[in-house]
C-alpha cells in the first residue's frame, strides 16, 4: 500500500530565526518613500530553507511520481534532456533587448518552431507570444475582432461554443468583450448542427471548438461545421487542448479552422510547473496574418530578426516574446520525436485511452455515455456506483490517492453526471494502465465507508474547502489572528 | 520510439480491442482531412539533438560572454543555487495545477508562503498565486478597477513601457474601457502632477503608477497622488520592482489599493524575456474581485492544518463567462522560485540587496556623467536603472557591440522625444571589471 511522506512542516514564518538584526537604512530616498519599518520576513540559514522546500516537495505528486491521467491536461513525461538544455546559460542569460546579432541561436529556434507548428496544424503563421492556453484563446479572439472590424463588420459581438467546452473558452470570450452563446450537444455528444445553424447569425464573430471534443469524440462533421460557420461570415476557432489525439493524422487547418491555439505544456511535453509557466502559441490562416501580435520573427538570407512594422497588428499581448524557456523545450521535444514520432505519440495516446476505456466499460461497473470510439481521452460516469452504493466520482478520485495513483479530472465536462475524464497519454506502459484499471475496478467493489472517507494514506485527509472559503486564511498575517490553526 | 513504452506492444493491444490496424482507431476522421505524414525531419537521438542545440547556443551571447547594461524592466540578478535546486525537484516542476489538494500539499503550502511574502513586501492584505507577467497584471488591474467602481476610464502615466500600454489596450478594449494618459515631467522623469490633477475625476476607475517607473525614477509625489485619487474615489494601482522594496516603502504604506509588478527578478533568469512572474496583491476588501488562483489554509477532517485552492467561484472553471479572469495556467514554478529566493535572502538579505542595487545605480550614473558628452536626463532619484543622453546613441551602441559589450537600451524607437537617450541598468551581478570596461569604452568612443 502506498503512503505519502508526512512532514509536519512548519511555515517559513514558524521556523526559528537564527539572526535578528535591526534594519538601519543606509540610503536616502525622498521622504515619503524612505522605508522606515523593516520587512517582516524571517532570516533563515540556507540549511533551513533547503530542508523546508525539500520536505514540501516530498508532499507533492508529479509526473515522475506516477501516472497523472487528468483529462484535457495531457500529463505526459517531460524529457530530462529538454530541462537540462533549457538551463544552459546561453539561453537563460539572454536579455530580451540585446542586439539581434547576439541572439541568432534563440531567434532561429523560435522561427523554426513557428514553422513546425504550422506544419503540424496546417496553419499559415504562428505567434509564440501568449503565455498559456487561455491567453492564446484571448489573443485569437482579439484577432477575430480585428479581422471583422477590418471588413467594416462591427456587429459581430457573439461567440458560440458547445456546452462541452473548457471553462477558459467562455471566460476568454467575455474578457474580449463578447457575449457568450452556449449550444447543447447532440445525443451523440457532438456539435448539434441544427442548433449551431440556429445560433449563427450576422452577429457571430466566432465558433470555438475543441476537436476531438472534451468527451474524447472526434467531430466527424467538421467539414459541415466549417461550411455553415463560414457561410454565416463567422470564423472557426480551434482550442488545441486535445491536439495530442491527432498529430500526423489530421490538421485543424485542413478541417477549416481559421485560428488555432496550442498548449506547448500539454501536447509538446513541457512541464506544467505546478501550474505554469505554460505557452499558448496561436496560429492563423493567411487572411488573419496581418493582425498577429508584434514583433514577428523574420528571416532574411541567413539572418533572423524581429519585425515590428505591421500597422494592422493588434500590438502586444505579453511582455517580451512569450515564455521562451517553455518554447525552447517544445522545440527540443519536436526534434527528438520528429514527424514520425509525433504521429506515433498520438497513435499510442489514442490506443492507450481506448484500451482503458474498453476494460473499464466491459466491467459494467462504470458507464460510458455516448458512442464507442474515443480519441486520446474518454469520460466515464460513476452514476451506477452512485445509485447502487452512494459513491460519487469525487470519492473514487480520493480513493485512488490511497493507491498512489493520481485521480482523473472529475465532474468535467459538465454534461456528464459523475464524470471521470481519463487521459492516460502515450507515456504510460501497458503495465501501468492495467494497474490503474484494476484499481478502479477494485475501488468500485470496496466497502463504501472506506471510499467515502478516503484518502487515508495521504499527508492530510479530506479537506474542509468550505471552511477555507468562509474563513479565508491567505497569509501568515491572517493566520496569526486565527490561533487554532497555529500548529 | 522514445518515451512511448507501448510502441512495441501496439499489435497485442489492438488485438485486445478487436482491431487490426492502428488506423482503425482513427476511422472517425473523414478521409478528406486525413494526412499520411508530417513533413518534419525524422526523430533524432538525444545525443544528436544535444549537439545540434550546442551549435545554436553558440550563436547566442550570454551575459557572462558579453556584459550587458540594458535596462527596461528586466535586468539579471544573482540566482543562488538553492533556488535552482528547489525548482528542479520534479515533484514540483512536473506537477499540474493542484486540483487534488491531498496529494499537492507541498506546492499548496509553498504558494501560501509566496502569498504571505508578497503581501508583506507590498503592504497588501492578500496576494494571488501569480499572473503571467507584470505587463498583463496592469491589464487585469484595470479590469478589476472597473468591476469594483463600475466606472469605465482607467488612467496611466506616460512613463511606463510602450509594451504595457499596448497590452493594456488589448486587455481593456473589449470591455469598452477608455484609457487616458498623464504626461510625465520631462525634467524630473516623474509624472506631471498638474496633468494628473486635470485628468483624474469622478469618472476615473483607477490610476496606475509605476514606482520606480520605466525610466528607473522613483515617484515621490505618492501622498499627493493618493489623496487626489481618494477624493475622486478612484482606485490606486502601484507597479513595483520587488527588489526596490528593501529600501522603499511598501505601496500599502502610501495608500495603494492594488499592487502589481514583474517578479522575474526574484530568483528567475532572464530567459530572453520569459518565463515571467506577474505579482498581484490587493487590500482585503477587494478579495472577491481578484483574478487568478488563491490558496487558503484550512483543516482536514481530523483537524490537521491543510491547504487548498479557495474562493474558486471567481474562476473560469466554475464561473465560465462570469469569472473575474480567463487565467488558468499561471506561472507556478516562477512563483516557487520567488518564494525560495525570498526565504533564502531573508529580511536582512533583501534590505542589503536593495541598498546595493540603489548604490550601484548611483555610482554608475556618476561615472558615466563624469565623461564629457554624457548627461543625466532626469533629475528624479532613481533606483538601479537610469537614462543618459549623449550625442549619438546609435554610434555608441554599435561601438560597444564591436568591443563585445551591450550598452543601455535606445529609447528613441518608443519615445521619439528621447532621441539619443539610453536606459542603463545595473545590479549586484555586474562585475567591477565590466563596469570599468564600459566606462573606458564610453571615453574612447567620443
Amino acid at each position: 500500500m502506498y503512503h505519502s511522506a508526512i512532514w509536519d512542516e512548519p511555515l517559513l514564518k514558524e521556523l526559528e530565526e537564527i539572526k535578528k538584526e535591526n534594519y538601519v537604512p543606509q540610503t536616502a530616498l525622498p521622504g515619503p518613500l524612505q522605508r522606515t519599518t523593516p520587512l517582516d520576513i524571517p532570516d533563515l540559514d540556507e540549511t533551513q530553507v533547503i530542508r523546508h522546500f525539500f520536505h514540501l516537495s516530498q508532499m507533492n505528486y508529479g509526473i515522475e511520481s506516477g501516472i497523472y491521467p487528468l483529462g484535457s491536461c495531457t500529463m505526459k513525461y517531460n524529457p530530462k534532456i529538454c530541462e537540462e538544455i533549457s538551463h544552459w546559460e546561453q539561453f537563460t542569460l539572454l536579455h530580451p533587448y540585446q542586439d539581434e546579432s547576439t541572439t541568432q541561436g534563440i531567434l532561429q529556434i523560435m522561427y523554426a518552431l513557428e514553422q513546425m507548428l504550422c506544419e503540424i496544424t496546417g496553419m499559415d503563421h504562428f505567434t509564440l507570444q501568449p503565455a498559456a492556453g487561455a491567453q492564446g484563446e484571448f489573443t485569437g479572439l482579439l484577432l477575430a475582432r480585428a479581422y471583422h472590424e477590418s471588413n467594416k463588420d462591427f456587429k459581430r459581438d457573439e461567440i458560440i461554443l458547445p456546452d462541452t467546452s473548457h471553462g477558459t473558452n467562455p471566460a476568454s470570450a467575455a474578457m474580449a468583450g463578447y457575449k457568450v452563446i452556449e449550444i447543447p450537444s447532440s445525443k451523440e455528444g457532438t456539435v448539434d448542427l441544427g442548433m449551431l445553424e440556429k445560433a449563427l447569425s450576422e452577429k457571430t464573430a466566432c465558433f470555438m471548438l475543441t476537436n476531438p471534443n472534451t468527451l474524447g469524440i472526434f467531430e466527424s462533421e467538421i467539414g459541415d461545421i466549417a461550411r455553415i460557420v463560414h457561410k454565416a461570415g463567422a470564423l472557426l476557432y480551434y482550442d488545441g487542448a486535445n491536439m495530442n489525439a491527432i498529430m500526423g493524422k489530421a490538421r485543424p487547418g485542413d478541417m477549416g479552422f481559421d485560428i488555432v491555439h496550442l498548449n506547448l505544456h500539454k501536447t509538446f511535453s513541457t512541464p506544467h510547473g505546478g501550474g505554469g509557466p505554460g505557452s499558448g502559441p496561436v496560429g492563423v490562416k493567411k487572411k488573419l496574418e496581418r493582425f498577429l501580435p508584434v514583433p514577428w520573427i523574420m528571416k532574411k538570407e541567413e539572418n533572423y530578426y524581429f519585425d515590428y512594422e505591421h500597422p494592422d497588428s493588434i500590438g502586444k499581448i505579453k511582455a517580451a516574446y512569450g515564455n521562451v524557456s517553455v518554447i525552447l523545450k517544445a522545440y527540443i521535444y519536436i526534434l527528438l520525436l520528429g514527424g514520425n514520432g509525433l504521429k506515433e505519440a498520438s497513435e499510442i495516446a489514442v490506443l492507450n485511452a481506448n484500451y482503458m476505456k474498453k476494460k473499464l466499460v466491459d466491467s459494467n461497473l462504470y458507464e460510458l455515455p455516448y458512442s464507442e470510439l474515443r480519441k486520446h481521452e474518454f469520460v466515464i460516469s460513476c452514476n451506477r456506483l452512485l445509485s447502487n452504493k452512494g459513491i460519487r466520482a469525487l470519492d473514487v478520485g480520493k480513493r485512488l490517492l490511497d493507491y498512489g495513483l493520481h485521480p482523473p479530472t472529475v465532474y468535467f465536462p459538465l454534461i456528464v453526471k459523475e464524470a471521470l475524464m481519463i487521459e492516460p497519454t502515450e507515456s504510460e506502459s501497458k503495465k501501468t494502465l492495467d494497474i490503474y484499471i484494476d484499481t478502479l475496478l477494485k475501488i468500485a467493489q470496496e466497502d463504501p465507508t472506506l471510499i467515502k472517507s478516503a484518502p487515508h494514506n495521504t499527508v492530510v485527509r479530506r479537506i474542509d474547502e468550505i471552511g477555507a472559503v468562509k474563513n479565508p486564511i491567505l497569509t501568515w498575517k491572517t493566520l496569526e489572528k486565527t490561533k487554532d490553526l497555529m500548529t | 520510439m522514445q518515451f512511448i513504452p507501448n510502441s512495441p506492444l501496439k499489435n497485442n493491444m489492438l488485438k485486445e480491442l478487436g482491431l487490426h490496424d492502428i488506423n482503425d482507431l482513427f476511422s472517425d476522421i473523414p478521409q478528406k482531412i486525413r494526412v499520411k505524414n508530417l513533413h518534419l525531419p525524422q526523430g533524432r537521438t538525444q545525443q544528436e539533438v544535444e549537439e545540434h542545440m550546442r551549435l545554436l547556443a553558440q550563436q547566442n551571447k550570454s551575459f557572462y560572454e558579453m556584459p550587458s547594461f540594458l535596462g527596461g524592466g528586466m535586468i539579471p540578478h544573482y540566482i543562488p543555487a538553492v533556488v535552482k535546486s528547489v525548482i528542479s525537484r520534479s515533484e514540483f516542476y512536473t506537477a499540474y495545477t493542484p486540483y487534488q489538494p491531498e496529494t499537492s500539499q507541498g506546492f499548496l503550502q509553498a504558494i501560501f508562503e509566496y502569498q504571505s511574502l508578497i503581501a508583506e513586501l507590498t503592504g497588501m492584505d492578500v496576494s494571488n498565486a501569480s499572473l503571467y507577467d507584470g505587463a498583463t497584471a496592469v491589464g487585469e488591474a484595470a479590469l478589476m478597477c472597473t468591476r469594483i467602481t463600475k466606472r469605465k476610464t482607467f488612467v496611466v502615466p506616460g512613463n511606463i513601457s510602450w509594451e504595457k500600454k499596448s497590452i493594456l489596450m488589448n486587455y481593456t478594449k473589449g470591455s469598452g474601457i477608455q484609457i487616458k494618459e498623464v504626461a510625465y515631467d520631462k525634467k524630473t522623469g516623474m509624472i506631471d502632477l498638474e496633468s494628473f490633477k486635470k485628468t483624474i475625476d469622478t469618472e476615473t476607475a483607477g490610476f496606475y503608477l509605476e514606482n520606480p517607473n520605466f525610466f528607473g525614477v522613483f515617484e515621490d509625489k505618492v501622498n499627493e497622488i493618493h489623496s487626489i485619487l481618494q477624493k475622486n474615489q478612484s482606485m490606486f494601482v502601484v507597479g513595483i520592482d520587488p527588489i526596490s522594496l528593501g529600501i522603499c516603502k511598501s505601496p500599502g504604506e502610501y495608500g495603494a489599493d492594488i499592487v502589481i509588478g514583474e517578479g522575474k527578478s526574484l530568483g528567475n533568469p532572464l530567459d530572453f524575456g520569459g518565463s515571467t512572474l506577474g505579482i498581484f496583491a490587493c487590500k482585503n476588501e477587494f478579495l472577491r474581485q481578484i483574478p487568478g488562483r488563491i490558496i487558503g489554509m484550512t483543516k482536514d477532517q481530523q483537524g490537521k492544518r491543510a491547504f487548498c485552492m479557495t474562493l474558486q467561484t471567481r474562476e473560469q472553471h466554475i464561473r465560465r463567462e462570469k469569472a473575474t479572469s480567463n487565467i488558468c495556467t499561471n506561472e507556478g514554478l516562477c512563483m516557487l522560485a520567488a518564494a525560495t529566493y525570498l526565504s533564502w535572502l531573508g529580511r536582512k538579505g533583501l534590505h542589503e540587496l536593495s541598498e546595493i542595487n540603489f548604490k550601484r545605480g548611483q555610482d554608475l550614473e556618476k561615472k558615466i556623467i563624469a565623461i564629457p558628452g554624457f548627461t543625466k536626463m532626469f533629475t528624479g532619484v532613481h533606483f538601479n536603472e537610469f537614462v543618459i543622453r549623449c550625442a549619438d546613441a546609435k554610434k555608441i551602441q554599435k561601438y560597444l557591440l564591436r568591443q563585445g559589450m551591450q550598452g543601455g537600451l535606445l529609447l528613441k524607437q518608443w519615445y521619439p522625444e528621447l532621441t539619443n537617450c539610453m536606459l542603463f541598468g545595473i545590479t549586484e551581478l555586474h562585475s567591477e571589471e565590466s563596469i570599468e570596461r564600459l566606462i573606458s569604452l564610453l571615453k574612447e568612443v567620443r
